[in-house]
This record gives structure tokens, C-alpha cells and sequence, in this order.
């Protein structure tokens, strides 16, 4: 199963869209969280929201994730090993309130298990490449928790 | 005599939560209380003690006003000693009332925020105690703001 998320926040239909079209061309198996997004997607699965156990638990199962430049799934994918592409928020295109999310994903592009895509095409080339190599690497997991020197600063002003 | 001490910590649900959820190490050792906006985050990281407060927008006044009204009921009534938060406006909130009622206050921006802090972020800095982003290079754009590093 291929999970797709874009946040509670706003829609991302650009990049639902192209998932749908991806997924009837080649009989995929995909699970999407579209937030409020009233579209109908003929070839996929799709909730507007669903609890965060449940997205967690979608993260665990996927064999591949999908997302826009979003935190919060950028950090549990990684913590998972789990192969992720993201498709940054574009302001320009009205999907978000600036860039930030341009930002995001090339501070991240490095990270082995996440590759970033700007369009539909590059969605589709990066999502045969995961789904070939899927079976035979397996990402090792980033820890759960900040580095120690970063805890330990912390610690030093919550005393 | 000192009191123990209680940490709230603080953020609304999605990548500011999960943020927060990697600092948790920091944490041991003093009580915990945390808060955010989502009642299903507290079975899905397991936390006993947890409270809700309403999502609001920095340019909603009136849900604003209602967050600030049920942030500053919370805080009265938990205490903490100290206030952590990851964003955004909950935090904004919570870090507001703290500082009225006494509490050491740490605001720590989003990692998503690489170019610019949020509204909430800029505004945040001449009430906290502790002003911190996850990005080395904004400190020089924002006199006060300091970089201690990053949760991933």
C-alpha cells in the first residue's frame, strides 16, 4: 500500500491529482489523506482526515509514502526507515501561505530514504524508483528523539 | 522551600506535535503536562497527563480571545514552573499566560520555518524567556532569537 498525506491544514489537489492519474495508469494500491479537499479521485482511497494513530499507523504499514513538505511526516517517515517523496507546497500556485515548504524539502532532500519531486512526471519516475528498490533496502531509522547535545541544552533551561 | 518542578509542554497537532515528541528526553525527571489540540495525540504517544486547547489563528480575533480565555484557566490552574512549546498559536497563548503567572518560558520556532519565523514566532520573542529557532543563520535577522540546535 502507497499512503498519501498533505496535512489537516489545506488542500494539495495538484498532488492528489497526479497520484490519481499515476495510480490508474499502473493498477496502484493507494491510501490518501486529502484534508479539505472535496475532489473526487476515481482510481484511489481517501479520507479528508483521519486520527493521528491512524496516520501513524499508515506510515508503519505503507511500503511508500507520499507527502507535501510537512514536518510532522517528514520526521515519522524517517523515524519508520520508510521510503518518502515530497512534493513541496507551491505559494505560487495558491497551496500555501508562502514557501517555507520549498525550504523544507531541500533541507531534507539529503536524507537517503526521501527523494523530492516538483511535478507529475518527476512523481512518477521517483515512485517506479522506490517501488523497485523497495524490497531489497530497507532505510535504517532515524532515533525518535533530538540529538543528546540538543536535549541536554534544553535541559540546561528547563531547570 | 522550592516547589518540583512541572513542565507544559505545548503544541498544536501535526508537525509542530511532532516536534515536540522528540524533545520528550529533556523532560525526565520533572513532572509533565502536556497540551495540544487533537484529543486522539494523547492514546497515540501514550500520555496520561494531557489537556486540549482550541486551534486558533493570530488574525481570528475572537477564537484568539477564546484560546487566550481557556490557555489562561489551563495555566492557572496546572501551575507549571516551566513552559516549553514548538507552535503555534496554543503555545503562543500558553507561553502569554504563563509569563503572567509566573512560569520560566521557552519558545522553540518550527524547523519548517527556514527563511522567516511565523507571526507567531516574531511575535513570541519579547515575552519569552527563551527565544530559540532550529536554523543557524536567522539569529543574525532576529536580534534575541538564539540557535542551541534542532530536533532532527
Amino acid at each position: 500500500m502507497i499512503y498519501v498525506t498533505v496535512g489537516t491544514q489545506l488542500p494539495f489537489s495538484r498532488l492528489i491529482r497526479a497520484v490519481n492519474d499515476l495510480a490508474a495508469d499502473r493498477g496502484l494500491d493507494v491510501f490518501a489523506q486529502i484534508g479539505p479537499d472535496a475532489s473526487h479521485y476515481h482510481a484511489i482511497r481517501t479520507e479528508s482526515f483521519i486520527s493521528p494513530s491512524d496516520a501513524d499507523l499508515h506510515i508503519q504499514k505503507a511500503e511508500l509514502v507520499i507527502a507535501h513538505a510537512g514536518m510532522g511526516t517528514i520526521i515519522t517517515a524517517s523515524q519508520y526507515g520508510k521510503p518518502l517523496i515530497i512534493m513541496p507546497r507551491h505559494f505560487q500556485f495558491g497551496e500555501h501561505r508562502n514557501d517555507h515548504q520549498m525550504a523544507t524539502a531541500k533541507r531534507f532532500q539529503d536524507f537517503p530514504n526521501i527523494t523530492v519531486v516538483d511535478d507529475k512526471r518527476s512523481l512518477a519516475e521517483a515512485v517506479a524508483a522506490a517501488l523497485e528498490s523497495v524490497q531489497d533496502e530497507n532505510y535504517s531509522s532515524v532515533s525518535q528523539y533530538a540529538p543528546d547535545e540538543f536535549i541536554s541544552e534544553l535541559r540546561k533551561l528547563l531547570v | 522551600m522550592s516547589r518540583n518542578r512541572k513542565i507544559m509542554a505545548v503544541a498544536s497537532e501535526g508537525g509542530h506535535w511532532i516536534q515536540l515528541m522528540r524533545l520528550r528526553p529533556a523532560f525526565e525527571g520533572a513532572d509533565v503536562v502536556y497540551v495540544s489540540t487533537n484529543p486522539g495525540l494523547a492514546s497515540a504517544f501514550g500520555l496520561q497527563n494531557f489537556h486540549l486547547l482550541p486551534d486558533a489563528n493570530l488574525n481570528k480575533k475572537i477564537k484568539l480571545m477564546y484560546l487566550l480565555y481557556k490557555a489562561f484557566l489551563l495555566v492557572r490552574r496546572e501551575r507549571p514552573t516551566h513552559i516549553i512549546t514548538t507552535g503555534a498559536a496554543p503555545g503562543f497563548a500558553v507561553i502569554l499566560c504563563g509569563k503572567l503567572l509566573g512560569a520560566k518560558t521557552i519558545w522553540l520556532d518550527s524547523i519548517a520555518n527556514a527563511d522567516e519565523l511565523s507571526g507567531a514566532g516574531c511575535k513570541v520573542g519579547k515575552i519569552a524567556d527563551h527565544w530559540l529557532t532550529q536554523w543557524e543563520h536567522l539569529p543574525e535577522k532576529y536580534p534575541g532569537l538564539e540557535y542551541k540546535g534542532r530536533v532532527i
